[in-house]
């Protein structure tokens, strides 16, 4: 395997990673004003996830910083080809990171309520443009001969990329409601049930139209493999209901976990060896090849990944390990 | 408006905001670090206190600095996608590192700390903020390797269009971040300390809480004069390094338009840029070449000379930046520099006497002067990079190649309005939070504000 194919694989774990791990962290925050009664009930929603979103969005912040170290004109013409959304997304996570830290310094029953508004809006506007984001990435946008994005923002909007915006974030919503059911008691845990049952019957449908419209709006199938990883994921997803139906929360949380990498994995293997694809002339879709840093640049790279991720992963898991508990009312920090 | 002024305001907006709550990141979690191992090893509660209510405040700042650094990050494709391309051979890499190697650790042990105080041994917590401090200065070494290529290129080859990474070591060894590196973390120990000794001093004005504030106090003066005094004395050296590697932007910090033998020091100046000349000035004879070659002899050269040699190297152009502000704001950093220099001279004189809590002028002035750093920080970053001008990479590429071909003034005058706008409101609620917990005792707090227990709130859903 060439340097090229291992850079890509690895911006797409770190991709899938983040969307494995702030997923549900996007789908607590969406769930937030529906689950939370009253304050404390929000506080304990809020604080389940208090010492893992930053770490979880690391994992944006690096997939970018990979990207960018790895396959400049990706990041080039990605980043000032989608301006307005990722605009909006820059803009969503500002308010979203504030609200965390900002929402319970304060006792005005408004300020509050606000900041739990922005902690929502925060949430659920960024899950549903990386889904739109991923799936213009195989569906095609303008990008010219000299690799420059040729379009506007509504480009970026068609029914299918709007479904893979929608399948995200229901599938994110579900992860949520599955991760605060296992980090909830009593009633609260009831109501992340029920709202997660809603959320996954909309993800169900909204996964089984996606995979099915990739069929007429990529060209992902052509090669057996990334058929497979979307089919299984359709799957893992009824798993994951079945374990959430029968309270067997862990297993759900893990199926549906599963159910995302697929997803993300699907669609970058579909990709592949592409990292946009152009809808004007196949001819001028950005490839591993033509989007990389030099030789020198990948070599010192992957000798820098190769030791460092596993030492990340090693302090996030304990990190994992150690709020393993259900959240209780005396350890609110935020 | 053009793109590419837009993309410059923009991006000069976002990155001075971001650099306001960075600086208080890198010293104040070194100071709560400290605060919190005195607590380890001696048991005195005081202390864990202080770790406490630093740390709040040290937490609500650090909230801004990761919202905006994020902006930071994204904005290179943005805005200068050319750039990116030109660049991402050599600039992506440091902040890839920067990103798996500091922001990981720091954001990981932020939260351990944070919701870890009763579940995580005490010396394990302690750990844990130094993890914290360790990572975050980490991260300004990692992104200044990045900022420091684009003022003193090295270890680079110009192939295929681009600049192309060919020696990593000499990369991390730039003789740039050499100095930047260590001016810009003091430059946050100094902030972190004034901003300590400030609040503190509000206190002791007060007479609320004296001994937790008192044993602040002394912790953040001591920090306050090594790095004060060491700031200054870096700065010196990285300015005299300047007069070999970008001659340019110190004749443009001296308004020195006409090459001397001996070069005397501009105190003031009222520099006319368009006829290359200071109707002005207030001089004193041979000082500039004394601090750039510790001798009173030697010739610097001035900006007109320079502009010849330049275009003579690159071809036609106007090479001098402006001077106005890079004159300006590297005197305002030296004044502020000097300024903390002597308040924490002069308090510590006070305080080994005894007499500094009878002196309510002096405690003020420590208040007053939190903001100081402040402005001297984000002198210095205006001073070093519109000193740049005409280049994004110093002697390699021009702002105008750097900027994104594909988006429109439109776009870029919709986002800086809105950045604006939301850095604005954002500013005044950070300030009130942080002047509201300040105020507040040491003492007995909750961990986070009450909970509201009157009832429920709306329903929205
Ligand atoms: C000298 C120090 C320094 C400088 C020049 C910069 N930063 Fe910064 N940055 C930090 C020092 C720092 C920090 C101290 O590590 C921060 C500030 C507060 C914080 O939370 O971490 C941070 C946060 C921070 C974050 C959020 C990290 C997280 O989520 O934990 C990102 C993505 C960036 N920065 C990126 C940038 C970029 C792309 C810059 C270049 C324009 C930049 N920073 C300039
Ligand atoms: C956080 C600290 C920093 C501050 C306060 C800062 C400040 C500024 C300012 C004020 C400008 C506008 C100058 C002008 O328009 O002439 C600017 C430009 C720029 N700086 Fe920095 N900078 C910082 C860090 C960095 C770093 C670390 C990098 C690169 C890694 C960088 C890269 C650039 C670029 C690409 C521009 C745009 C070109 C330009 O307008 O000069 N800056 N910066
Ligand atoms: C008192 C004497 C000081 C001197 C002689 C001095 C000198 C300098 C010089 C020459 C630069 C430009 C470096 C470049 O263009 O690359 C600089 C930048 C800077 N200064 Fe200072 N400085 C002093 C004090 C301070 C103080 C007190 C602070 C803040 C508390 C500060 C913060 C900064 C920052 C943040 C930068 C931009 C980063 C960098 O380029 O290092 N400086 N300083």
């Amino acid at each position: 395997m060439d340097l090229n194919t291992l850079w890509f694989i690895l911006v797409a774990v770190l991709f899938t990673g983040f969307f494995f791990l702030e997923g549900f962290d996007y789908g607590v925050g969406i769930l937030l004003p529906c689950l939370g009664k009253n304050d404390l009930e929000r506080r304990v929603i809020i604080n389940s996830i208090g010492p893992f979103w930053d770490g979880n969005e690391v994992w944006m912040i690096t997939a970018g910083g990979a990207m960018f170290a790895a396959f400049p004109h990706w990041y080039a013409t990605l980043f000032s080809g989608f301006y307005l959304a990722l605009f909006l997304i820059l803009v969503a996570l500002i308010l979203r990171g504030v609200a965390f830290e900002f929402r319970s310094k304060d006792e005005n029953p408004a300020w509050r309520n606000l900041w739990d508004w922005l902690l929502f809006l925060g949430s659920l506007l960024p899950a549903l443009l990386w889904g739109v984001a991923i799936t213009n990435l195989i569906r095609g946008v303008p990008i010219d001969a000299r690799m420059q994005f040729a379009g506007t923002f509504f480009d970026l909007l068609s029914p299918y990329t709007l479904l893979g915006g929608l399948a995200f974030l229901l599938v994110f919503t579900l992860q949520g409601g599955l991760f605060l059911a296992l980090k909830s008691e009593g009633e609260l845990r009831e109501r992340s049930r029920q709202a997660a049952l809603g959320a996954g019957a909309g993800a169900a449908l909204a996964l089984l139209l996606l995979v099915i419209m990739s069929y007429g709006a990529t060209d992902i199938f052509s090669r057996p493999l990334p058929g497979i990883l979307l089919g299984s994921s359709f799957l893992t997803l009824l798993l994951s209901l079945a374990g959430l139906y029968s309270r067997r929360y862990g297993p759900g949380f893990l199926m549906n976990g599963l159910t995302i990498i697929l997803v993300s994995a699907g669609f970058f293997s579909g990709l592949f060896p592409r990292v946009m694809v152009s809808s004007l002339n196949p001819e001028w879709s950005i490839t591993i090849y033509r989007a990389a840093s030099s030789p020198y640049t990948l070599k010192v790279m992957t000798v820098v990944a190769l030791t460092l991720v596993p030492v990340v992963l090693a302090y996030q898991g304990w990190t994992y390990w150690v709020f393993r508990q259900r959240v209780k009312t005396e350890d609110l920090e935020y | 408006m053009d793109a590419l002024l837009l993309a410059r305001w923009q991006f000069g907006i976002t990155s001075v905001y971001h650099f306001l709550f960075v600086p208080l990141t890198l010293g104040l979690s070194v100071l709560v670090a400290i605060m919190e191992t005195i607590y380890v090893r001696t048991g005195d509660e005081n202390y864990k206190n202080m770790a406490r209510f630093w740390g709040r405040l040290f937490l609500i700042n650090f909230a801004m600095g990761v919202v905006t650094g994020i902006v930071q990050e994204f904005h290179f494709g943005m805005n200068w996608s050319e750039y990116s391309r030109f660049m991402g051979d050599i600039f992506g890499a440091p902040l890839a590192i920067e990103a798996l190697a500091a922001f990981f650790l720091e954001s990981t042990f932020l939260g351990l700390w944070l919701f870890g105080w009763d579940k995580l041994p005490k010396a394990l917590h302690a750990a844990c903020i130094w993890l914290v401090a360790f990572a975050s200065n980490l991260s300004a070494f990692w992104i200044l390797v990045a900022s420091s290529f684009m003022q003193e290129p090295v270890g680079y080859a110009l192939r295929n269009g681009r600049a192309e990474m060919t020696d990593f070591f000499a990369l991390l060894t730039n003789p740039h971040v050499l100095y930047q590196f260590p001016h810009t973390v003091l430059a946050g120990f100094v902030t972190a300390s004034f901003f300590v000794m400030g609040i503190s001093a509000y206190h002791l004005l007060r007479r609320s809480q004296l001994e937790p504030f008192r044993r602040s106090f002394r912790l953040a003066l001591i920090m306050g004069l090594i790095s004060s005094l060491l700031v200054a004395g870096i700065g010196h050296l990285q300015g005299q390094h300047l007069v070999a590697s970008q001659p340019m932007k110190m004749a443009a910090a001296e308004a020195l338009w006409d090459s001397a033998d001996p070069a005397p020091l501009a105190l003031v100046a009222l520099v006319d840029q368009e006829n290359q000349r200071n109707n002005l000035e207030i001089k004193i004879p041979a000082l500039t070449s004394f601090l750039a070659y510790n001798s009173f002899r030697g010739e610097v050269k001035g900006l007109k000379d320079l502009q010849a040699a330049a275009a003579g190297q690159y071809g036609p152009g106007n090479y001098i930046p402006p001077v106005v502000p890079v004159f300006w704001s590297f005197r305002l950093m030296i004044v502020a520099g000097l300024w903390l220099i002597v308040l924490s001279f002069y308090s510590l004189y006070l305080w080994r006497k005894g007499l500094l809590e009878s002196r309510p002028l002096v405690l003020k002035a420590l208040l007053w002067s939190i903001p100081v750093p402040y402005l001297a920080n984000s002198a210095g970053w205006l001073m070093a990079e519109i000193g740049r001008y005409p280049w994004i990479v110093y002697g390699l590429q021009r702002l105008e190649a750097a900027v994104s071909p594909g988006v429109s003034a439109a776009a870029i005058l919709t986002t800086l309005v809105a950045f604006t706008l939301l850095y604005g409101l954002l500013a005044v609620v950070d300030v009130y939070l942080l002047a509201k917990f300040a105020r507040q005792g040491v003492e007995d707090q909750p961990p986070a504000g009450k909970i509201n227990t009157s009832g429920e709130v709306s329903l929205w859903i």
